[in-house]
C-alpha cells in the first residue's frame, strides 16, 4: 500500500485511475442492468403492442411517435418488415449519429425484439415481408456469380470487399452477411443502395446471388489462390504493396551494392 | 568483413601514385584540372586467391539460378492446379502450392543471373578508368571539301541537271510507289462511318431485362430501384454481343414525378421510369453505381458523377457530356419500348462528334 501511495503523483496515476473507475463502472451495469426478453410465441396483436412500445423508445425520436418521419429520419409508411429486419438486424438502426451513411456496428435488439418492431412497422403500410428461410437458400453458385457481376459488382467489388461511393457514401463488404440480410437488401435497397424488387429480379436469382456472394467471401470454401489478397480492392492496395515493399527492396538492394566497396583500400 | 581484410601488406599498391600529383592552383592563377583520382585496385585484382573466390561466387551464383529453373519445371510437373490443393504458407496465407512454387523458382533463378551478373562486374570485369576526350562532330575542312567536290562531279556526270525529263518523271514514279500501299491498307477493314454516332436502339423496339432476358412492364420497375436492360433483339449468346452492349447497355431507374428537375428528363420517362446509357460520356466505362436516395451515379473509373434527378447532369468530374436519355414509352400490353433511337451519340466524345 505503501508502495502505491509514493506513485500517485505520478503523471499516469490519473489515467490509471480513470481506466479503472470506468472499467467498474461499465462491469457493474453489465452485471446489473435489466435484461429484457419477449416472448416468441406472443399474438400477432401483442407482438404489434410490444413493437410499438419499444419504437416509441427506441426510434420515435427521429422516425416520428408513428413513424411518419421528421426532419431527421424517413417516414417508415410501406418500408415494411424486411427494411426493420435489415436495418436494426445488422445494427444500422439505431443511428448513433446522423451522416453520410450510418455504419452497420453491434446489434442490440434481440431477435424477437426486432420481429416486434418490424410487426408494427408492417402496420404503417403495405411492405417487403421477412423473407422465409426457402426464399433466400438453395442458389445456385455459377448463375449468382453472372448475375453479380450485372448487378451488384458495380458497387459491392467483383470480391464482394466493397467499395467508395461519392461524398463519403461507401458499399459495405459483403463477407459475413447472413443470407437473409443480402435478401432483404435486394428486397428494400436500404439508404442509397437501390431495390432489386422480385418484378425484375425474381426470386430464384436472389437466391444464386445469395449463393455466389456467400461462396466468393467465405475463405475456407473459397481460398484465394494467389494467396495475399490485399482486402481484393484492386489496383490501390496492390499498387501501394508494389511501390512501397517491391521498390523498397530494389532500392535497397542498390544501395546496399553501392555502400560495400570491392577496393583494398585499408581505411 | 573476414579473412578478406586480413591480407599482407605486400600486395597492396602504394598509396597515391599515377595522375592527380600536379599543383593544385595553376601559375595563372586558376584552378588546375586535378585529373582523375589515384586508381585503386580491388582486392581481386592484386590477390589471385580473392579473384578465384570471386570467380566461384560468380558461378554459385549462376549454379543456383539453374537449379532454380529444374526446379521450377519440377515443380510444374509435380504440383497439381485446382481448388482442392492449397497449402498455408505464412505470412502470405492460403495458396496453391504450383503457383507458389513456380513463383519462388522463376523469382531465383532470374534473380541468380542478375546477383551473379552483378558481382562480376564488380569483382572481376576491369574497372579501370578511361579518359575519352570531346572532340568537334563536324569532318574535317579536307573531307567536306572532297565530299562537295565527289556531289558535284556525280551530278554533273549524270546529267541530272540536264535531263529535267528524266528528273521530273523519276520524282513521279518515287512519290507515286507509296500509293499502291494506301489502296492495300484501305482495304484492311471497313471505314468506322456512322458507327459512333448511332446505337441498336430504334423506335418501337422493347426494353429487355437483362436478367431475365424478358420485356419490361413499367409497374416492374418501383421506385429506388436499378435495372439494366438491352435491346429487345440483342441475346447474350449473339456472336456481336459484346460489340453491342458496349453502346446499347441501358440502366433503368424510377424516380418520384415530383423529384424530376429537368422537365424535359421526364417527358422523355414513363411516370418517372427513366433510361439512361449506362456508358459514361468520359472514357466509356459502364457506370452503374447508383445512388438511389441522391440519385447520383458514379463513375468508377475517374468519379464523374451524374444527376439523373436532372437530366443526368455532370456534377462532378472528368466527363464532358450529360449521358444520353432514351425516350421511352409503353406499348399496348404495357412493355417498355423505345420511342426513339439515342438522338445524341453515346459514350465519350470523339473527333467528329455530331453534337
Amino acid at each position: 500500500m505503501k508502495k502505491l501511495s509514493a506513485r500517485r503523483r505520478h503523471p499516469l496515476a490519473a489515467l490509471v485511475v480513470l481506466i479503472f473507475a470506468l472499467a467498474v463502472t461499465g462491469g457493474l451495469w453489465a452485471a446489473l442492468a435489466p435484461t429484457s426478453s419477449a416472448s416468441a410465441d406472443a399474438s400477432q396483436s401483442l407482438q404489434v403492442e410490444e413493437g410499438k412500445r419499444l419504437f416509441q423508445v427506441g426510434c420515435a425520436s427521429c422516425h416520428g411517435l408513428n413513424g411518419e418521419g421528421t426532419n431527421l429520419g424517413p417516414s417508415l409508411v410501406g418500408v415494411g418488415s424486411a427494411a426493420v429486419d435489415f436495418q436494426v438486424g445488422t445494427g444500422r438502426m439505431p443511428a448513433q449519429q446522423p451522416g453520410a451513411q450510418v455504419p452497420s456496428k453491434k446489434v442490440i435488439y434481440s431477435q424477437a425484439q426486432i420481429d416486434q418492431m418490424a410487426a408494427f412497422v408492417a402496420t404503417l403500410g403495405a411492405g417487403p415481408v421477412i423473407p422465409t428461410q426457402d426464399q433466400y437458400s438453395g442458389g445456385n453458385v455459377a448463375a449468382g456469380g453472372e448475375l453479380f457481376r450485372t448487378n451488384c459488382a458495380q458497387c459491392h467489388n467483383f470480391a464482394g470487399a466493397g467499395g467508395a461511393l461519392s461524398e463519403g457514401k461507401y458499399a459495405p463488404s459483403l463477407a459475413g452477411v447472413s443470407a437473409k440480410h443480402i435478401y432483404e437488401a435486394m428486397l428494400t435497397g436500404p439508404q442509397n443502395m437501390p431495390s432489386f424488387p422480385n418484378s425484375t429480379m425474381p426470386e430464384q436469382q436472389k437466391k444464386d446471388i445469395i449463393a455466389y456472394v456467400q461462396h466468393a467471401t467465405n475463405s475456407d470454401a473459397n481460398p484465394s489462390y494467389g494467396g495475399m489478397t490485399l482486402g481484393a480492392i484492386g489496383p490501390v492496395s496492390e499498387g501501394l504493396f508494389g511501390w512501397i515493399f517491391a521498390l523498397g527492396a530494389l532500392i535497397g538492394t542498390a544501395i546496399w551494392i553501392a555502400a560495400r566497396t570491392p577496393k583494398a583500400k585499408k581505411s | 568483413m573476414t579473412s578478406q581484410d586480413n591480407m599482407s601488406e605486400e600486395h597492396l599498391p602504394e598509396a597515391a601514385h599515377g595522375h592527380g600529383g600536379g599543383p593544385v592552383v595553376s601559375k595563372d592563377g586558376y584552378f588546375a584540372d586535378p585529373g582523375l583520382p589515384p586508381h585503386e585496385h580491388r582486392r581481386t585484382d592484386i590477390d589471385e586467391k580473392a579473384a578465384r573466390r570471386a570467380e566461384r561466387q560468380v558461378a554459385t551464383w549462376f549454379l543456383l539460378s539453374m537449379l532454380a529453373t529444374v526446379g521450377f519445371i519440377a515443380s510444374y510437373v509435380i504440383f497439381k492446379p485446382g481448388p482442392t490443393h492449397h497449402v498455408y504458407i505464412w505470412p502470405v496465407g492460403d495458396v496453391s502450392p504450383l503457383n507458389f512454387a513456380l513463383g519462388v523458382t522463376l523469382g531465383i533463378s532470374l534473380f541468380a543471373i542478375g546477383a551473379g551478373a552483378v558481382h562480376w562486374a564488380r569483382t572481376l570485369m576491369s574497372d579501370e578508368e578511361h579518359i575519352a576526350e570531346r572532340h568537334p562532330i563536324e569532318s574535317t575542312p579536307e573531307v567536306r571539301e572532297q565530299v562537295f567536290a565527289d556531289f558535284r562531279q556525280g551530278a554533273k556526270e549524270s546529267g541530272f541537271g540536264r535531263r529535267k525529263l528524266i528528273r521530273n518523271t523519276m520524282i513521279g514514279a518515287m512519290a507515286m510507289v507509296p500509293l499502291s500501299a494506301v489502296v492495300l491498307f484501305r482495304d484492311l477493314g471497313p471505314l468506322p462511318e456512322k458507327k459512333l454516332d448511332t446505337t441498336g436502339w430504334k423506335a418501337g423496339m422493347l426494353l429487355k431485362n437483362m436478367n431475365t432476358g424478358e420485356p419490361i412492364k413499367a409497374s416492374d420497375v418501383e421506385v429506388g430501384s436499378l435495372t439494366f436492360a438491352m435491346p429487345q433483339d440483342l441475346s447474350e449468346d449473339d456472336e456481336d454481343f459484346q460489340v453491342r452492349i458496349a453502346k446499347d447497355a441501358l440502366m433503368l431507374v424510377r424516380l418520384q414525378p415530383g423529384d424530376i428537375k429537368d422537365k424535359n428528363s421526364a417527358a422523355w420517362g414513363y411516370e418517372g421510369v427513366l433510361a439512361f446509357s449506362k456508358i459514361c460520356t468520359h472514357v466509356g466505362c459502364p457506370i452503374s453505381l447508383y445512388e438511389q436516395q441522391t440519385h447520383h451515379v458514379l463513375c468508377p473509373c475517374h468519379q464523374s458523377t451524374f444527376d439523373l434527378s436532372d437530366g443526368a447532369r455532370v456534377i462532378f468530374g472528368p466527363a464532358g457530356h450529360p449521358l444520353p436519355q432514351l425516350q421511352i414509352g409503353v406499348d399496348a400490353t404495357g412493355n417498355l419500348e423505345a420511342l426513339n433511337g439515342f438522338t445524341v451519340p453515346v459514350g465519350p466524345g470523339f473527333w467528329e462528334r455530331s453534337e
